[in-house]
């Protein structure tokens, strides 16, 4: 096991730095810079800036100067924020994102797998039916309309909850964006649950124990063990998607979140911030997805050969 | 009490849940202040954003500054005598002038400042704003030493500046974020470092507490300020806004007590759920299509103004965009300074089937008819009003039998290709002015102003008349030949004027003071908001 | 594969969903040309027309809007009444006035051509009988003046279309590159997979973004952008079922005969992914038709004149409290369709795993 771990973790040095590289040349071959305003900039200005932030340079050079800096851990200034080193930026973006991640994805662990389960062992039944709709309009339905109408709602016609905004992540401020956040994960992993335990409950030995009259709920116990190993091997990368932001529940409850930073960046060619994201999100899926790995070994041993 | 009544009549049955609504948690005396993005930087000469000028104008104080009006007041000069030939202004500073850590604002600050802005090693992005002082290009462009500058302080309380040449508008220039004051000792100690709460100091009506990106940035009031006494709002919040529906629900919901953008296309649900405090206001930008003036067929001036003559500005400018812009006729918005009311487009007055008779005929003798439709590209960067503008645009060439396609990109890519002089056919383009002078819309077309002028327009006429204007000293003869320069444009077209933009805001019945001015200034120090 | 069919309609959710999916498809296809609007067309004069089935314009507002075309036409109305359809207006202006401002009328979407009844004054002022137009929109018009129904099922094909060839991109290459990596094993298959934990690894928003700002953003770009991104998993799944199929003795027996690895591959392997890879492309289809709309809703989805439910929906959420039926009709047909495409992705899973067949008794 510790060698299985020890394996993937250096395999995770190369494959974090092709997708730096990857990263790196794609948004720096995009058109347009971070200097190209709606209000054009004197060529001067512009030259001026290219140079204080190395942009004259070859595009090699600026790599290896790039990678060297990554390898001591300095993720460079940003280019949008004057004032600010792209390492301080995330530092503010990333507790806001791992808050409202963290408990989306608790929420949607605890309604997806109990609603899931609860539907699968009643299959036919109002319950099945209720979750199995509910599933389908939480994945149906996109968050940019989910979030506008949870605000009118919840913010301006009940008037309960604020509509937005951070706040210091007062627990008020955090109900809706997490529930907007939690709402699809949900549904997708009811509907998995549910599928995975209904396949789980067909098989020969859990039939066997049905038919000899074991206890329902230590039947219930087994399945869901053996049910749960689709869930955990997705785990990894909801997870990263929730834990590292969204930009849609960001833009729209006025949070200073990472995934704002992160199509903000793009689109505003803040490479440094990009790249710096790229690189943190980058860990984030490998690292999961190995913890993901891990608890599919420990449920199923049989996978820990087939890897 | 909270905005939106309506929502709450056709919610009467909740209405007991909405009053249990605790309070929103509004801490006493803090206005929050919607401002459309977050600052980039709060060094006001790496400033290049209005949002940023928002914050800058209450964090610093110029020799003069706006007040709510958009009226140029004394800051921290409180008077200015200007020599005979309008080369010379020396200005005494105020004796009371506090930095926020009470240290005196002396005239060698605003030396420093002037000095560091230009200095080519800082790589501020509006330098050139500054360039009508003696040998600041030259400076910026690394030819001379910053000392050389034309700014000097025989005492501490004496400013003198000498300009290149009379500058009608250079008073003006002094209220830009770019001749802010930094305070030498903190830049010096902490570098770029000095913009942080802990570090800033700054001689503004308010001082700097909490900035967090993409949170909001909070501002105190400056117990130092020469004004304090003056200063209502102890604090102020200035909160992003990229998504302006859902500021403004956030604003419904008593969220925020102002907001500095609106949904143009939302407009009349905004007037009918909000009344009074929708507040437009004029502003000095333009909304423009550049044509590619380099190449045929849009190098034909008859092309140029068949164009324009079928663009029904008011339909745009009243339906689209909900009376947030104005129709434009001319190159400069009306009511600048130094100006007087600029030449219009032909054509204004007559009927829409004659001016499309016209722009078909103008189109036939160019060339093209039924046999030979024009089609062109029209290029824009993707915003909602912008794609709703080329949809409208498109259809209203299609009546004279011109085809048109889009190609709209990211803003960056877009003004990339403008700025890389990249062929073209048609292209928005816009304009928001630094102060309130003709000169700063008409320069745009000068030839050899490449990255404002994608199209490379170039008149000999023009730039004799703009050559001219800029060396003379006598308002009313420069006027008069401004007015010229812009009635070229206006017949040649290198650039179609379609819509002037509009200040637009949303204004809490709690929050007063708010004037709607050209300049788009509302400094917090003169605004008042109730409890 | 009889068998599979009668699983499959056993379940009637299954048969309701297949025939709803049908006719949406179908309404998409030829809807358009029923409505009797152009999707394109612009109606100035009904910008933003609630949903219903009067007719435009409305009684009340034949006056208003006479009087913005009056304005237009430099003419002033002094009486107006309308009888069976057609409205007598009488004008009058300072100067005489020119006939052919008539033509502002028709022009306006809202009246017929405009015939003189009577001229007098020396032609300051006009009777004119005009015919009043009469325009249906179902489902109301956009803040451009746009019949929205015609709108949303032409948004339909694109959105169906996207659906299908993205998934189809990414089925195909998923489906190749993991039955070659799955098949090929050892080194190739070690280097195969690598290379689809990097793109794993790359942030997929960042991804499509990039591709978006790349290459002008369009259709068919968009479709390569979401099916190179999508096919991922699609590899990862075809891989480990070839692994396994690979130690099957019908492989074997094939390998034996000297049968070439891509005849195998063909032949033996592929096939047998195919139940498992029907089930993921079900559910793959209302993913990919999300995420366009997510692209949409950062301005870097379908482009005009071309438009999506995702692009629609886009804009609708921006105008919910000023015009909810703007993101009502297209959001409708997007749930709709994309909860019938989770019921059929459910019942296939069902159909093609015969081990249910006695728990999934038919209800």
């Amino acid at each position: 096991m510790i060698g299985f771990v020890l394996r993937r973790l250096l395999q995770a040095v190369p494959t974090l730095l092709a997708v730096v590289t990857v990263s790196f040349f794609l948004i720096r071959l995009a058109p347009g810079g971070p200097f190209d305003l709606e209000r054009p900039l004197a060529p001067a200005a512009m030259a001026a800036l290219q140079e204080t932030y190395g942009l004259d340079q070859p595009l090699a050079v600026q790599y290896l100067r790039y990678l060297g800096a990554l390898a001591r851990g300095d993720f460079g200034p940003s280019f949008s924020f004057r004032d600010r080193g792209v390492a301080e930026i995330l530092g503010h973006g990333l507790p806001v994102s791992m808050t409202i991640g963290g408990l989306a994805l608790g929420l949607a662990l605890a309604l997806g797998i109990g609603l899931g389960a609860g539907a699968a062992f009643r299959p036919g039944r109002l319950l099945d039916r209720v979750v199995g709709l509910g599933a389908g309009l939480g994945v149906a339905v996109p968050t940019f309309v989910v979030a506008p109408l949870l605000q009118i709602v919840f913010g301006l016609g009940l008037g309960w909850l604020p509509v937005g905004s951070w706040e210091g992540g007062a627990p008020a401020h955090l109900v809706l964006p997490v529930l907007t956040l939690a709402l699809p994960q949900a549904g997708l992993l009811a509907r998995l649950t549910r599928a995975s335990l209904r396949e789980t409950l067909a098989l020969p030995h859990i039939r066997t124990q049905r038919a000899m009259g074991l206890p329902r709920r230590r039947i219930a116990r087994h399945a869901l063990r053996g049910a749960l190993l689709p869930i955990v091997a997705i785990l990894g990368s909801t997870a990263a998607a929730l834990l590292t932001g969204s930009v849609v529940v960001e833009t729209l409850f006025g949070l200073p979140g990472l995934g704002r930073t992160f199509v903000d960046g793009a689109l505003n060619r803040d490479y440094t911030l990009v790249m710096g994201t790229v690189v943190l999100v980058g860990v984030f899926v490998i690292g999961l997805n190995l913890v993901a790995d891990i608890l599919c070994a420990l449920l199923d041993p049989r996978l820990r050969i087939a890897r | 009490m909270r905005p939106a009544p309506h929502r709450r009549q056709c919610l009467a049955g909740l209405a007991a849940a909405a009053l249990a609504r605790p309070a929103e948690a509004a801490p006493a005396g803090l206005y929050r202040r919607g401002n459309d993005a977050d600052p980039g930087t709060l060094d006001p000469h790496k400033s290049s954003t209005v949002a940023e000028a928002h914050i800058l104008r209450d964090l610093y104080e110029g020799l003069l500054t706006y007040d709510n009006h958009g009226r140029i007041i004394p800051g921290c000069a409180e008077a200015c005598t200007v020599s005979g030939d309008g080369l010379t202004y020396t200005f005494t500073l105020r004796e009371r002038a506090r930095w926020s850590n009470g240290d005196p604002v002396v005239a060698n600050d605003f030396v420093f400042s002037l000095r560091r802005i230009l200095d080519p090693a800082l790589a501020a992005k509006y330098a050139e704003v500054l360039f009508p002082i003696r040998g600041a290009a030259a400076v910026n462009r690394g030819a001379a030493a910053p000392e050389s500058i034309g700014v000097d302080a025989p005492s501490a309380r004496t400013l003198v500046l000498t300009l290149e040449r009379p500058t009608p508008y250079v008073l003006e220039l002094l209220t830009h974020s770019t001749a802010l004051p930094v305070h030498p000792a903190t830049v010096t100690r902490f570098g770029a470092a000095f913009t942080r709460p802990e570090n800033l100091v700054s001689n503004g009506a308010y001082a700097l507490r909490e900035a967090a990106p993409n949170d909001r940035v909070i501002l105190v009031r400056n117990p130092h300020f020469h004004a304090a006494a003056d200063v209502a709002i102890p604090s102020v919040a200035f909160l992003p806004t990229p998504d302006l529906a859902s500021a403004v629900r956030r604003y419904a919901g008593g969220e925020i007590d102002s907001l500095a953008d609106l949904p143009a296309d939302q407009m009349a649900s905004l007037r009918a759920r909000f009344g009074g405090q929708v507040v437009l206001g004029p502003s000095l930008g333009l909304y423009a299509l550049a044509l590619d003036t380099r190449r045929a067929p849009f190098d034909d001036v008859r092309v140029r103004r068949a164009l324009s003559l079928v663009i029904d500005r008011e339909f745009l400018a009243q339906r689209l965009w909900g009376e947030t812009m104005d129709p434009a006729y001319s190159l400069c918005p009306p009511g600048l300074d130094h100006y007087r009311a600029p030449p219009e487009l032909a054509g204004r007055d007559a009927l829409p089937i004659d001016r499309e008779d016209e722009a078909r005929a103008l189109l036939a003798a160019a060339g093209f008819g039924p046999g030979r439709p024009l089609a062109l590209e029209y290029r824009f960067n993707a915003s909602d009003n912008n794609r709703n503008t080329a949809v409208a645009l498109a259809e209203m060439w299609r009546g004279i039998g011109v085809a048109t396609r889009f190609t709209y990109t990211d803003a960056k890519t877009h003004f990339a290709y403008l700025r890389e002089g990249r062929p073209f056919d048609v292209a928005r383009v816009s304009w928001i002015a630094d102060y309130s002078d003709p000169q700063n819309f008409l320069f745009l077309l000068q030839s050899g102003n490449d990255t404002l002028n994608p199209g490379h327009y170039a008149d000999a006429a023009y730039d004799g008349l703009m050559r001219d204007a800029a060396g003379e000293t006598d308002l009313a003869r420069r006027a008069d030949l401004l007015f010229r320069a812009e009635t070229i444009v206006v017949t040649d077209l290198p650039w179609i004027p379609v819509m002037h933009t509009r200040s637009k805001a949303l204004i809490s019945p709690r929050l007063s003071g708010y004037r709607p001015n050209l300049r788009n200034a509302a400094p917090t120090r003169f605004l008042r908001l109730e409890a | 594969m009889r068998g599979f069919v009668r699983r499959l309609f056993r379940h009637r959710s299954a048969t309701v969903a297949l025939g709803f999916l049908a006719a949406v498809a179908l309404a998409c296809l030829v809807g358009p040309e029923l409505t009797g609007h152009d999707p394109g067309r612009i109606y100035p004069d009904l910008v933003g027309t609630p949903p219903g089935l009067a007719a435009h314009p409305r009684p009340g507002t034949v006056r208003p809007a006479l009087e913005r075309l009056a304005f237009r036409m430099r003419v002033t109305v002094r009486a107006v009444t309308i009888r069976d359809g057609t409205a007598h207006v009488t004008v009058d202006a300072p100067r005489s006035i020119d006939p052919r401002v008539l033509t502002y009328l028709p022009r306006s979407d809202l009246f017929g051509p405009a015939t003189i009844l009577e001229r007098a004054e020396d032609g300051r002022r006009l009777v004119v009988s005009v015919p009043v137009l009469e325009q249906r929109f179902l489902l109301g018009t956009d803040v451009l003046g746009r019949d929205l129904l015609t709108r949303t099922l032409v948004a339909g094909r694109v959105s169906l279309v996207i659906g299908l060839v993205a998934t189809g991109v990414a089925l195909l290459i998923g489906l190749t590159y993991g039955a070659v990596a799955g098949y090929a094993g050892g080194r190739v298959d070690a280097v195969m997979m690598r290379l689809v934990d990097v793109l794993y690894a790359l942030p997929f928003v960042f991804f499509v973004i990039m591709l978006l700002v790349f290459f002008r953003a369009g259709l068919g770009l968009i479709l390569v952008a979401i099916g190179a991104v999508e096919w991922l998993d699609m590899a990862r799944m075809v891989r480990a079922q070839t692994l396994s199929l690979r130690q099957r003795d019908f492989v074997r027996a094939a390998e034996a005969l000297g049968l070439s690895s891509a005849r195998i591959l063909v032949r033996h392997i592929v096939p047998n992914t195919l139940g498992p890879v029907t089930v993921a492309a079900t559910v793959l289809v209302p993913k990919v038709i999300l995420l366009e709309s997510f692209l949409s809703f950062l301005g870097l989805g379908v482009q005009e004149p071309q438009t999506s439910w995702g692009a629609l929906i886009a804009e609708g959420a921006r105008a919910i409290e000023s015009a909810p039926w703007m993101l009502a009709a297209p959001a409708a047909f997007l749930v709709t369709t994309l909860l019938a495409l989770n019921v059929l992705g459910d019942a296939l899973g069902e159909a093609l795993d015969p081990r249910r067949d006695a728990l999934t008794a038919p209800r």
